[in-house]
């Protein structure tokens, strides 16, 4: 199922800014890559661009090649739609969609996308639901409003809502900022989980939880207000956070700036 | 440990650490809530007064036969006579203007917040919109006139009435809407994005649902403002006595232009006619509120 990605020379623009320049990496397929960094950088923008949701917003643009398994997200012809249910997102907050149950926000990318079946959908809200380990938890009320669930709940139902559509990469932009801390290691413990299966990408801005959850970790960094996002390196977690080899890196880590 | 407390029973005032709200203060809070209530009042009165006289007067008349009689064959001085052939009209004229009016409009307003975003074109119908909404009822009617009824030779119609009523109501359900629309969050539209929804899917079955409730109360709003509209009525649908059920042919009653006709004649019988039109006017536009309040409300999901 995962996929591994090969990013190579990505630019990424808002109008004339440029957001994030000249950036490659590889992605490992079943492992958890971390994105680190001081705010601004460009980490959040640059996960937006490996599931093309970067140019919904009006004016901005992509330029370079992100290759999922030698497929190229950005090649002629490609339907960013498709692009997206191959490679889900994870939002900041938790945004279920207020008019759906628990059971229809689970079911939303499916029925959507114009699954019909009743028993199919059953099946597959259970084992998502049970994915994100939140099944017990909603299992007698699946039929209430997805938003009547705590801040962690919702964004395990967000989870559950990504992984329903099978995807192949999951990304997640800071899932556990607007958590507290139990619901943080809840999802942490479902990102270990996950990994088995998905490939996943997270923004953090949490250094503790990079260390815990990933096995890889990219820094990035700007050189001042109104310069463009860059990665400065990637490796091993355990080799950025013990002896990383860029000055920047260990400074940011060690909390000398950032 | 060095929090300052009543240790030994004191209250902390000692010294004036923190004062009391000045004498300032609290006057100029008194006189801006006097100005609020009175604000308030003033707004009120009218209203109350309206419905007070409204009903007061309406109720004598409001009875089975006016409802489902016509004034066919009376004369003004008569006793009884009713309505029906007003209320059919109204119903049916501003169902027509409803269903060409918020179709319109809700799409419109779609175009505008979803698609259309800093778009030349977004911003030309922005301002056509506006303009419309400037647009005076009798000018509306008016241009309904001379182009349905004497550039394209057609008749006097209920349909024609509606015309210049949809002309009113469009304004009204674009803003309305497009307001309800800009209010549903971006994360929700990101959310059904990055599960690999279509745009169009996006709107119509996470955006659209989201803003509903709104976007009913607009609709609403228009169809009330619309249904008491007087002036366009007078000059497109003519005037009749008879009922008269279909729209798109010969002159039609309506509930405004009852009004207008009873409430100007001499006789106290027509008079009495015309508040109890009056009365169901208000009845119709509030159980159509209630309806589609309801109907709203069905949509969310239900606790089982």
């Amino acid at each position: 199922m995962a996929k591994r990605i090969e990013v190579s020379g990505l630019n990424a623009y808002y109008g004339r800014v440029r957001a994030i320049e000249d950036i490659s990496m590889t992605i490992e397929p079943r492992s958890v890559t971390a994105f680190i960094g001081p705010s601004g950088c460009g980490k959040s923008t640059f996960l937006r661009t490996l599931n093309r949701m970067h140019e919904v917003i009006p004016g901005a643009r992509v330029e370079g090649k992100v290759l999922l398994d030698d497929e190229d997200l950005y090649g002629p012809g490609v339907d960013p739609v498709a692009v997206r249910r191959v490679v889900g997102m994870v939002f900041q907050r938790p945004n279920p969609f207020p008019t759906m149950s628990i059971y229809d926000n689970v079911a939303a990318g499916l029925k959507l996308n114009g699954v019909r079946r009743k028993s199919l959908l059953d099946e597959i809200v259970e084992r998502s639901l049970r994915g994100a380990n939140l099944w017990d938890e909603v299992k007698d009320r699946l039929h209430r409003p997805g938003a009547g669930l705590s801040g962690g709940q919702q964004q395990r139902l967000c989870i559950a809502r990504a992984i329903a559509v099978e995807p192949q990469v999951l990304l997640m932009d800071e899932p556990c900022s607007a958590l507290d801390p139990i619901s943080t290691l809840a999802i942490e413990d479902l990102i270990a989980e996950l990994k088995s299966r998905y490939t996943i990408v997270i923004v953090t801005h949490n250094m503790q939880q990079a260390a815990r959850v990933s096995d890889r970790t990219a820094f990035f960094n700007i050189a001042g207000t109104g310069e463009p996002g860059r990665l400065i390196e990637i490796d091993d977690t355990g080799k950025i956070f013990t002896n990383p080899s860029q000055k920047a890196t260990e400074d940011y880590i060690t909390g000398r700036f950032g | 440990m060095s929090v300052m407390t009543g240790e030994r029973g004191e209250a902390p005032t000692g010294g004036g650490t923190l004062p009391e709200i000045s004498f300032r203060r609290r006057a100029a809070d008194k006189v801006v809530q006097a100005l609020v209530y009175a604000a308030f009042v003033l707004a009120i009165v009218p209203l109350v007064s309206v419905l007070w006289m409204v009903i007061g007067r309406g109720l004598e008349r409001l009875d089975p036969t006016f409802l489902t009689h016509s004034m066919n064959g009376l004369s003004s001085g008569d006793e009884g006579g009713g309505a029906n052939h007003a209320i059919v009209g109204t119903l049916e004229q501003v169902g027509l203007t409803s269903a060409m009016a918020v179709p319109l409009g809700v799409l419109t307003a779609v175009y505008l917040v979803e698609y259309g975003r800093g778009r030349r074109l977004a911003k030309v119908i922005t301002f056509v919109v506006d303009v419309m909404t400037g647009i005076p009822s009798i000018v509306a009617g008016l241009f309904v006139l001379a182009f349905w009824l004497l550039a394209l030779g057609f008749d006097y119609s209920g349909f024609a009435g509606s015309l210049a009523l949809a002309i009113l109501m469009l304004p009204t359900v674009v803003r309305a809407t497009e307001e309800m629309l800009l209010l549903v969050p971006g994360d929700l539209r990101e959310a059904a994005y990055a599960l690999g929804v279509p745009r169009w899917r996006t709107v119509c079955f996470v955006v659209l649902p989201t803003a509903l409730p709104g976007i009913v109360t607009g609709v609403m709003l228009a169809v009330a403002r619309v249904m008491g509209e007087t002036a366009p009525l007078l000059l497109l649908i003519f005037i009749t006595d008879a009922i008269n059920a279909n729209p798109f042919s010969g002159p039609q009653g309506s509930l405004p232009t009852f009004i207008w006709y009873q409430a100007g004649d001499p006789n106290p019988q027509a008079v009495e006619r015309a508040w109890a039109a009056a009365l169901t006017l208000i009845l119709i536009i509030m159980l159509l509120n209630l309806g589609a309040r309801l109907l709203s409300r069905l949509r969310k999901p239900v606790s089982r």
